[in-house]
């Protein structure tokens, strides 16, 4: 498969940077039933590394996404984070979760904290941090996606676009090796998409290393080092974000793209 | 009706029993139908299957049954529980919290699985995913049938007559033997004596399920 670190255009300087793999998937099946969801994935992601990836609905994004903190299990291949396997449940796997941060398509920030408790639950719980120097975080993450008014409030008071940087921030305070976002802008109004981009391309310029699945063009384009295009639970082809929307390769990926063009 | 006064004492004293029994078994059946719904609800298999297990027998054995189990048959295969109160303590709270884990497990499954999955998702154990994140948004729906279940737990203490327990039915059964001439009085006195407990517990139900409704 394709060495990650060749695909990737954008700064040359941050590119230095990203020699590790941080992410790698080897071999990875996983079934639903009968259902073959993921096939045979082989997967590496750089450290500060944004990938994104896309492909049509059903395609298993989501469920990639969602095994690489383990929240679906698969039925056969590796996942290593940081060069270790996913551990199989327990201590390890909470350990593990928290070094990975993940923002869904539904915000599900918890409803009856407040959104700065909403950011501190981890670090305080998980961590260990002491409540004052949690909340003095939290703050700062608020006040750099945005939302540092609305610390007091309940996440019902909130607009969407609002909820998803709150999420996002919750995400950060556990200072994550790797964020996994899916599909974070699908359930936003459009006029709520563009603050919830801003704050992920912000991101990937500070060298977080990211998955993102998304639809968003104009983020794979400016922020993405690469793109990988899913079907049929399987990865048809990878490139840059330049190379993938001007000129695919595969059919899939043409007849997808001339799909969401047409939107 | 005067006799009523006159045995108040009597009822006084049954009554004491059964708010006691209601009051020790209520407090332990919503520990462990809690512990038993977190067990149903577990990643792992043989804590789901205990879970069931001890639910299905709960809440399909009749309670007289449950009550014969500890009182006689324990006893009989060696294992002596004192008699008194705590045979029968353990019968209604074995009985009890099975209803207590449905209402709780039928709660934390009305809250959003995203829920859970957010919480898992920054580190947290099962367990604190539970208690601090499912279970708290799950009180809300929790609230109402739990006070069904302990409305009838307190209705189900005069099982305990039946077993050497002179709780309140037992009183008014001896009261009624007492006093035959006013046998249907003697058993509203019962009855009432049900009542103060039952209906402000209905009450407080109401209650709490207005205020967290208002503070979503
Ligand atoms: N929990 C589940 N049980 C059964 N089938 C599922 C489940 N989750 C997803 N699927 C199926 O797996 C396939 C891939 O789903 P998903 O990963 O959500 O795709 P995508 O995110 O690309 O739209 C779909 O056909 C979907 O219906
Ligand atoms: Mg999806």
């Amino acid at each position: 498969m394709d060495d990650p670190i060749e695909n990737r255009g954008g700064d040359p300087t941050a590119a230095g940077a990203l020699g590790d793999v941080l992410v790698e998937l080897r071999h990875v099946n996983k079934h639903f039933g009968q259902l073959h969801v993921l096939r045979d994935i082989d997967l590496e992601v750089g450290q500060g590394e944004v990938l994104v990836v896309i492909g049509p609905s059903g395609s298993g994004k989501s469920t990639l996404c969602r095994a690489i903190n383990r929240l679906e299990t698969i039925d056969s291949g590796t996942i290593l984070i940081d060069g270790v396997p996913l551990p199989e449940e327990g201590k390890g796997l909470a350990k593990l979760r928290s070094d990975v941060g993940m923002v869904f398509q539904s915000f599900n920030l918890f409803a009856h904290k407040t959104v700065l408790d909403n950011v501190t639950l981890g670090p305080i719980k998980v961590r260990g941090v002491k409540r004052e120097a949690a909340r003095k975080q939290a703050m700062e993450l608020l006040d750099r996606v945005g939302v540092a008014d609305q610390a007091a409030k309940l996440p019902a008071q909130l607009s969407g676009g609002q909820q998803q940087r709150v999420a996002i921030a919750r995400a950060l305070a556990m200072h994550p090796k790797v964020m996994l976002f899916d599909e974070p802008t699908s359930a936003l109004d459009p006029e709520m998409i563009n603050e919830v981009l801003d704050v992920m391309v912000q991101l990937a310029g500070e060298g977080i290393t990211m998955i993102v699945v998304t639809h968003e063009m104009g983020f794979a384009r400016k922020a993405a080092h690469r793109v990988v295009f899913m079907a049929d639970g399987q990865i048809v082809e990878q490139a840059t974000p330049e190379e993938f929307f001007t000129n695919p390769r595969s059919e899939r990926a043409k007849d997808f793209l001339s799909k969401i063009l047409t939107h | 009706m005067d006799s009523v006064i006159e045995a108040l004492p009597v009822y006084l004293d049954g009554f004491r029993l059964t708010l006691y029994l209601a009051a020790i078994s209520g407090a332990l059946s919503l520990v462990l139908g809690t512990v038993l719904a977190a067990f149903r609800v577990s990643p792992l298999r043989s804590l789901r299957l205990i879970g069931t297990l001890v639910v299905e027998v709960g809440r399909n054995t009749p309670l007289t049954l449950v009550f014969i189990f500890f009182v006689f048959i324990l006893p009989g295969i060696g294992i002596i529980l004192p008699l008194g109160t705590l045979p029968a303590i353990i019968a209604l709270t074995v009985y009890t919290s099975a209803f207590v884990c449905e209402a709780v497990r039928s709660g934390i499954n009305s809250v959003g699985i995203g829920q859970a999955e957010a919480a898992r998702a920054i580190g947290l154990g099962s367990v604190q995913t539970l208690t601090l994140v499912v279970l708290p948004q799950a009180l809300r729906t929790v609230v109402p049938p739990l006070i069904n279940v302990l409305i009838a737990l307190t209705k189900n203490t005069s099982v305990a007559a039946g077993f050497a327990v002179v709780e309140l039915t037992a009183t008014g059964r001896g009261l009624a033997r007492d006093y035959p001439a006013d046998v249907i009085w003697m058993l509203l006195g019962v009855a009432f004596f049900y009542l103060v407990i039952t209906i402000p517990a209905g009450a407080i139900a109401g209650s709490i399920e207005r205020r967290v409704v208002f503070s979503r």
